[in-house]
């Protein structure tokens, strides 16, 4: 199965029929059920929200990792940034929130890197410490600064709301056709009608690091030489190549990267800093690492994924019930294509989840809201299971490594 | 050698406490508040014999979590799964413990045997990812504790194994009778949880399996170096997957103490966290159960008695940072040990070496 599914990922064209096909399901369900959340422009607006700040988590953890050094902090480093870019959010407004955040959190990150770069400790003991500081600290700070709010001081004033826009002329279009309810035509116009209106510059210029990573990886100097890092320090330090530059640099960005994500959670998706804000948002971007087999793109797709499943836990329960009939229909499909091709194994399994997905659906009325939750660490652990072999993480991810040692 | 060692390994923790003193010091300072006061309160406020009660009881859980994590790190594995290993022990054990009724000596042994189960089995997943798939045991845990807590909070819904008992707003699964229930120690108006003596079994068993047995070799062995105890005939995979069972199956004890003597019943209540605490434990008490004891007393006693600090103006959460200084402090002073250590090796090498060669040049 996962053989055909790499082969049918191959090139961006079929990636393209691929989602087609996924949305013409969609599409299809939307009108058979009578539940239109899913391709609403609610949904996609909010897809998009919760899915910058783990884009920004991933980013940072691709960062790190592919210069060698994971980075279990970033959780810790997004609290940084949303209590940052709260406070000096609420200060001087919500531009100087982000700087803040940048700021603050590439010392975090810097602070990861002498621990493990240069000191050399072990690098899961120090993230998990600065996860541990990192929320102390806010709570610490929060109960100093915050004016408290009915005896409470767990969150922050609000700071002003950053301007989003709407793209003159394609959104209001984009919202006649969703609401001419023309079937396949007006869910597209739904989705992106979401993803057309109401944007924030910061979810665009976020957006933007995602093509500008994936250059620096593997287009610029600097990025050859982080991989190489990554892949055999000592092999890249014996042609020169300065590895502790290069991982404090990459570290460094990786902080900053986690940081914004949370700011991103204080200044434009809300306008607070509230206390557990971010949770576990840092732990889903190291997810989204691994699940995006440390390339930016696959990052990308991981975040939108579980950002999706994140804006589906505070919407309609009966979108998430259609998205099972989604799955079952996908499922179904697959076990069509497998007979076809004459796989009666992978065939037969997807025939089996397809009848339990249906089973499912018939039998319950509600997916427990702790399942959507984890979806995200259960997406991963499968990915882990069955694609281990498949994924091509950074050989020396992790790996103390001494100058001069072998 | 050993004497050497030994210095080390005792000078290193007092050193990484006191220099987290000092980072605390300077952030009370900052904050306008007289530090040595502040220390005076707390150590004041925590010998309060009412609240060393309460210590005790919160040093046998955090203590089953240092076990367990020392276990892992023998082996060098990183189990930050203890959260969900416990999670998993607690609930199951309080289920199991719920639904049947034996008499009192077997019953409550009975939950601690489907604790240490549902524990084992949880960390079962990660060693055979570990084992078999190669998967780093540190992310399937991450992993995993949402999982666990996911699992755990759909099973406690009330139309599965949950109650909602009056008045109440937690969920929470049905009592445990009285012969499951473990007696309480009265002392000083409190009461010290009887799993106590459990604890200091099973940190005997640690140090005994550890030093005494072909087993505890192995493992060592193992952990020490894969290849060489592979090639010495053993079944060093194995090892990793039994090890990372034994140590979740004590993670599985961590909540017993709570469970056993006091709520009867596992709620959403119940707090999170023991992973982290469980390795800095291991960590500070360089796995030894004595070590490991005497940094979980450090933990609970910093913990219990930081509320005082809210009095003076002083936010309590201050304690967290400390812990985290701490092991990070910790850490670092193992590495700078580890490195000095290294180079008065190589430096007495060296020495050798240029004697023997001045020998041969004289002859």
């Amino acid at each position: 199965m996962a053989t055909k599914l790499k082969s049918l990922f191959k090139s961006p064209a079929r990636i393209a029929i691929f989602v087609a096909g996924l949305f013409l399901i969609i599409s299809l369900v939307e009108s058979l059920t009578g539940a239109t959340d899913i391709s609403s422009p609610g949904t996609s607006g909010a897809t998009l929200r919760f899915a910058i700040p783990l884009l920004m988590a991933g980013l940072g953890g691709l960062w790190a990792e592919r210069a060698g050094v994971i980075n279990i902090g970033l959780e810790g480093m997004m609290i940084v940034g949303t209590w940052t870019g709260a406070w000096f959010g609420y200060l001087h407004g919500p531009l100087m929130g982000f700087v803040a955040a940048a700021i603050f959190g590439l010392a975090s990150g810097f602070f990861h890197a002498i621990l493990t770069v240069k000191i050399g400790i072990d690098q899961a003991v120090s993230g998990l410490a600065i996860n541990l500081i990192a929320a102390g600290g806010a709570r610490y700070l929060s109960g100093i600064f915050f004016p408290p709010v009915g005896g409470d001081r767990t969150v922050s004033p609000p700071a002003d709301s950053f301007p989003t826009f709407t793209i003159p002329g394609i959104a209001p279009f984009l919202e006649s056709i969703d609401a001419k309810n023309i079937f396949f035509i007006s869910n597209l116009a739904g989705v992106l009608h979401g993803l057309t209106k109401d944007i924030s510059l910061v979810t665009v210029a976020f957006l933007l690091l995602v093509p500008i990573t994936s250059w620096i990886l593997w287009r610029s100097k600097f990025g050859l030489r982080m991989r190489f890092s990554g892949e055999n320090p000592m092999a890249a330090e014996s042609l020169g190549i300065n590895v502790y530059r290069i991982r404090y640099i990459a570290v460094s960005v990786s902080g900053m990267f986690a940081s914004l994500g949370g700011a991103y959670l204080a200044l434009v998706a809300s306008s607070v800093y509230r206390e557990g804000q971010t949770a576990g948002r840092g732990f889903i971007g190291l997810a989204t690492v691994i699940f995006g087999n440390w390339r930016p793109g696959g990052v990308f797709a991981g975040s939108i994924l579980f950002g999706f499943t994140d804006a589906l836990r505070v919407r309609q329960n009966e979108s998430v019930m259609s998205l099972i009939v989604v799955g079952g229909i996908v499922a179904f499909v697959l076990a069509l294509f497998y007979s076809i091709s004459r796989r009666w194994k992978p065939a037969a399994i997807s025939a089996v989840i397809a009848l339990v997905t249906f089973w499912i659906h018939q039998s319950i009325d509600a997916i427990p809201q702790e399942f959507v939750t984890a979806f995200p660490y259960f997406a991963t652990l499968i990915v882990l299971t069955y694609l281990a072999q498949r994924l091509t993480p950074p050989a020396m991810a992790g790996m103390p490594y001494r100058r001069g040692s072998e | 050698m050993t004497k050497n060692k030994i210095f080390w390994g005792t000078v290193a923790p007092l050193a990484a406490i006191l220099s987290s003193l000092v980072f605390v010091y300077i952030i009370l300072s900052l904050r306008g508040v007289d530090p040595i006061e502040m220390f005076k309160l707390m150590v004041s406020y925590g010998f309060d014999p009412r609240n060393l009660v309460s210590e005790v009881n919160q040093t046998v859980a955090y203590y089953m979590a240092g076990v367990a994590a020392a276990i892992g790190f023998k082996m060098l594995l990183f189990n930050i799964g203890i959260d969900g290993q416990y999670r998993m022990g607690a609930f199951f054990g309080a289920v199991v413990g719920a639904a049947v009724s034996l008499p009192p000596v077997l019953h409550v042994l009975l939950i601690i045997i489907t604790s240490m189960l549902a524990g084992g089995l949880w960390a079962a997943i990660a060693g055979y990812l570990k084992v078999k798939r190669g998967v780093s045991e540190v992310i399937s845990n991450i992993m995993l504790n949402f999982i666990a807590a996911a699992i755990i909070a759909f099973l406690l819904g009330e139309k599965l194994l949950g109650i909602l008992p009056e008045g109440s707003q937690n969920v929470q699964t049905r009592p445990i009778p009285a012969s499951g229930q473990m007696p309480t120690i009265k002392i000083f108006e409190g009461e010290v949880y009887s799993f106590l003596f459990v604890a200091i079994f099973v940190g005997i068993a640690y140090w005994v399996m550890l030093n005494k047995t072909v087993f505890g070799f192995n493992l060592k062995a193992t952990g020490l170096s894969f290849r060489a105890a592979r090639s010495s005939g053993v079944n060093a995979p194995g090892m990793i997957f039994i090890t990372t069972v034994l140590s979740g199956a004590i993670a599985g004890l961590v909540g017993m103490g709570t469970l056993l003597s006091d709520t009867h019943s596992y709620s959403m209540a119940f707090p999170s966290g023991f992973a982290f605490t469980g390795l800095s434990l291991a960590l500070l008490g360089r796995n030894h159960p004595v070590g490991i004891f005497f940094a979980a007393f450090l933990w609970s006693f910093l913990e219990r008695s930081a509320p005082v600090l809210e009095f003076e103006g002083v936010p309590p959460e201050i304690v967290i940072v400390m812990q985290g200084t701490i092991v990070l402090s910790i850490v670092i002073a193992y590495e700078v040990v580890a490195r000095i250590n290294l180079r008065q090796q190589q430096r007495a090498v060296g020495k050798v070496n240029v004697e023997a060669l001045s020998e041969k040049e004289s002859k």
